[in-house]
């Protein structure tokens, strides 16, 4: 009797300890905010897409699969009729009906928020009854679907309640409850965030969905200093870094305790340029501005030498970009985004063709806590641009505040990166190239550049269906945008993640570690 | 030219000059001393390249190891950092910071410490149970948690760009503010041994102002011990300012001092780069141990009991 008594304590007892594992995660730059609404941020997206769903989501390989929509239909060109899931609740416990689809559309296409690409095109999201919305388009979208995946849904009686129907105007720097708390209807509810400390997310039981991996816990941690966030994985503090500096992956490859997962990112590294202003803000320069002539953004372009910031700064782990899409997307081809080498001669020509002989100096403003080495990049291109007299003062924040400034038009030059949400070139030139108005268009157009024909091809390959028709549209544009020199695409990045043996996950191209997959055995 | 020749004998006869000749220990100190102030001071001239204009670097000459390594080259002796950057000329003018900034401060805290201890001790009353009781309270924080809070008002109260360009002043009022009680309270024990002697009673009596005869007649008789407190905080001085550097919070990195050539380099000692911080450190090492030395001979030396 004892014996049997015994072992059924131990069989229970290793059954229940199974099922709990916690997962820690590390990487550089903490999140936004809590607001799925508000900031366009791949990181707060990350974060966000395990607690906010959207109608539908990606597969392991990027495609389309339903989410909170079981199906959908086209009625016509312009509408779309979305079934949705039934039996679905918010964290708080109240369900999740077409209400919170429509006021979800009424929130995101707010003027301060800048997620309003996620629903381009989308003129009105209609209710037909408590389990089905309709979507009217202005026109047809080739890439609806695909844009709907960030489109995250929020609970109407609980926003109302919490007094956050309005977008958090991050920029002006607002908090609102909606910004510190998160209700949603995804695998894990986030229990508390303690900003630039820890995220803690809790596994949620009723989760529509049954997660795959076995993380009943996870716990994010921002850690910004490069050696310290190694330390950590080193010593098993963390379980999983995906923000990997690249000096220390050659030696983790080799750590037998540790497993890198290899894999590229969808996403551009650039320098951005103020070419809207009459006069640069932190130049020498007076009365004109340089940027606004093509020769000087030639220059600027020519003399960077993509290969040498591969080779030591970012040890072999980019891709030199001549076009401002990565491998990957649709639009991008190898023989459209083929780098010349640097030639420091002719750039210094085109300077003084255009009449800065002697260069000039201007603002360089960068992050230091988001893409891999943006601090050590932007160094090296102040060093190669000082060689033709371009003296750039360097000025280097933390993710959080560097937004902010360059949002508010605070610059002379930027550097950003795109990643590519939907895997389709247009979200990049809607975003990045098409002239500012409201909404998607320009939303990340910071240097407010405006070209006419560039526009109209945009705005076309919107609403084309045709897909040869709509590729030229998209070759033409990226062309276009290269060939203008509207930027300076520097490289597309590569973004191992490290994790010890006993982790597993599944790599994605957008950098988005999706923790219902981690398993740590 | 015979005075001088004989000046000269006669200092190298002195009791001082003897006490150094005696240990070879010194000697090395004194020397390695000269040459980093040396190579400090005359950095623009010795240095082999200038690692801070940013026409002149080369970014493919990133991570070159020292010279005496399999990749290294004879043009970058001690190796290059990651942005190319000659690793010898980035320690010499970091040292330049290093001392600079040190040096600054002592002065600083001693003009500081010693008025307030001749202060103190010579008026004596409400005045110096005040100073005093300001000294136990600094006392009672650690020298770099001062510092730390001085220059975090100021990033907090002023611009960053502002405060980029007076960083440096502000470090050194930091520094100097936090090591000015020594000072004070040593001076302070020797002025109120001194205020009882005959030669100040008889300035009272002439009726010298108070002012006059802190000055000309007692200062003069304190400064023994400051010389000794004052060598040894070189040292402190430096390495707070590499600590606050190597922190974060210390000189604009525009103008790396060592403590900030051994942060940036940190980040590579684990991939290999280990030249990148080692020698800067070894730099500091070398200058706050030298000059640690010195003062040591001179505390020695200049101990009554110990001839």
């Amino acid at each position: 009797m004892k014996l049997k008594t015994l072992l059924a304590a131990a069989l229970i007892a290793v059954s229940t300890t199974t099922q709990a594992a916690t997962l820690r995660w590390g990487a550089q730059n903490d999140i936004l905010t809590l607001d799925p609404h508000s900031q366009n941020h791949a990181t707060t997206h990350g974060i966000l897409q395990h607690t906010y769903e959207g109608l539908v989501r990606y597969t392991k390989d990027f495609q389309v699969e339903p989410c909170l929509a079981t199906s959908w239909q086209q009625i016509s060109p312009t509408q779309w009729r979305f079934n949705l899931r039934r039996n679905v609740k918010f964290h708080d416990g109240t369900p999740f009906t077409a209400d919170d689809v429509v006021f979800s559309y009424g929130r995101i296409i707010q003027p301060q928020g800048t997620n309003q690409i996620y629903v381009s095109g989308v003129k009105e999201v209609r209710k037909v009854d408590d389990y089905t919305v309709d979507l009217v388009l202005g026109g047809p979208n080739p890439v609806l679907l695909r844009l709907l995946v960030d489109f995250r849904i929020m609970s109407k009686a609980w926003s109302v309640k919490n007094k956050s129907e309005n977008v958090q105007n991050y920029v002006a720097k607002e908090e609102s409850y909606a910004s510190r708390n998160a209700n949603g209807t995804g695998p894990y509810l986030i229990k508390l965030w303690e900003p630039d400390k820890r995220i803690v997310f809790a596994a949620n039981s009723a989760w529509w969905d049954k997660i795959e991996g076995n993380a009943t816990e996870v716990i994010y941690t921002p850690i910004k200093a490069d050696a310290t966030r190694i330390a950590a994985l080193l010593s098993g503090d963390v379980d999983i870094v995906t923000d990997l500096p690249t000096q220390d992956v050659a030696r983790l490859r080799t750590d037998p305790k540790l497993k890198v997962l290899e894999g590229h990112e969808v996403r551009t590294i650039f320098i951005g340029l103020d070419q809207f202003s009459s006069e640069l803000k932190y130049s020498s320069v007076k009365g004109k501005n340089p940027f606004q002539d093509l020769r000087v953004r030639k220059a600027l372009n020519l003399v960077v030498d993509r290969e040498a910031i591969k080779r030591v700064t970012m040890r072999g782990l980019s891709i030199p970009a001549a076009i401002m899409v990565a491998p990957g997307v649709h639009g991008h081809s190898p023989e459209i985004d083929k780098v010349s080498p640097a030639d420091a001669d002719g750039a210094r020509k085109l300077l003084a063709e255009a009449g800065y002989p002697n260069g000039f100096d201007f603002g360089l403003d960068c992050p230091n806590n988001r893409y891999v080495n943006d601090e050590e990049i932007c160094q090296a291109l102040v060093g190669m641009w000082a060689r033709i007299g371009l003296k750039a003062k360097l000025n280097a924040q933390p993710m959080a505040t560097f937004i902010q400034k360059i949002q508010k038009f605070d610059h002379d030059a930027y550097m950003l990166g795109w990643g590519v949400a939907t895997f389709d070139g247009l979200y990049t030139l809607q975003s990045l190239v098409r002239t500012k108005t409201t909404g998607a268009d320009g939303s990340f157009n910071l240097g407010r550049i405006s070209d006419a024909k560039l526009d109209a091809l945009i705005d076309a390959m919107k609403t084309e269906t045709d897909v040869k028709k709509r590729d030229g549209m998209l070759r033409e544009a990226l062309v276009g945008t290269r060939d203008n020199y509207y930027y300076v695409p520097l490289h597309h990045q590569l973004r191992p993640w490290a994790m010890k043996k006993n982790v597993s996950t599944v790599h994605k191209a957008d950098d988005r570690p999706e923790s219902r997959f981690a398993r740590i055995d | 030219m015979a005075a001088v020749a004989g000046w000269l004998r006669r200092a190298w006869e002195n009791d001082l000059a003897w006490s150094f000749r005696r240990s070879p220990v010194t000697i090395l100190a004194a020397f390695l001393t000269l040459v980093c102030v040396g190579s400090a001071l005359f950095a623009p001239w010795v240095a082999p390249h200038n690692p801070f204009d940013s026409a002149t670097l080369n970014l493919s000459d990133g991570f070159t190891p020292p010279a005496w390594s399999a990749k290294g080259t004879a043009k970058y002796l001690l190796g290059t950092d990651d942005q190319g950057r000659d690793l010898l000329s980035t320690i010499m003018y970091g040292a330049r910071i290093s001392l600079g900034v040190g040096l600054a401060a002592v002065l600083f805290s001693a003009t500081l410490g010693v008025s307030l201890g001749l202060l103190s001790g010579y008026l004596g009353g409400r005045l110096d149970a005040f100073i005093m009781r300001v000294a136990d309270i600094q006392l009672s924080f650690p020298a770099i948690l001062i510092a730390l809070l001085i220059d975090g008002m100021t990033r907090v109260a002023l611009p960053r760009e502002v405060h980029d360009q007076i960083a440096i002043y502000v470090l050194v009022l930091a520094i100097g503010v936090s090591g000015w009680v020594q000072y004070a309270r040593t001076v302070r024990g020797s002025t109120l041994v001194e205020k009882n002697k005959e030669y100040v009673q008889a300035a009272r009596v002439i009726g010298r102002h108070p002012l006059a005869i802190m000055l000309r007649h007692v200062l003069p008789n304190v400064t023994g011990p400051v010389l000794v407190i004052a060598t040894i905080h070189i040292a402190t001085a430096i390495i707070t300012e590499a600590t606050l550097s190597f922190l974060g919070v210390g000189v604009p990195p525009t103008q790396p001092s060592l403590g900030t050539l051994v942060r940036i380099g940190n980040d590579f000692l684990i991939s290999g780069e280990w030249w990148i911080t080692v020698f800067p450190g070894l730099a500091l090492i070398v200058l706050v141990l030298s000059v640690n030395l010195l003062g040591d001979w001179l505390r020695d030396a200049l101990n009554p009991k110990l001839r």
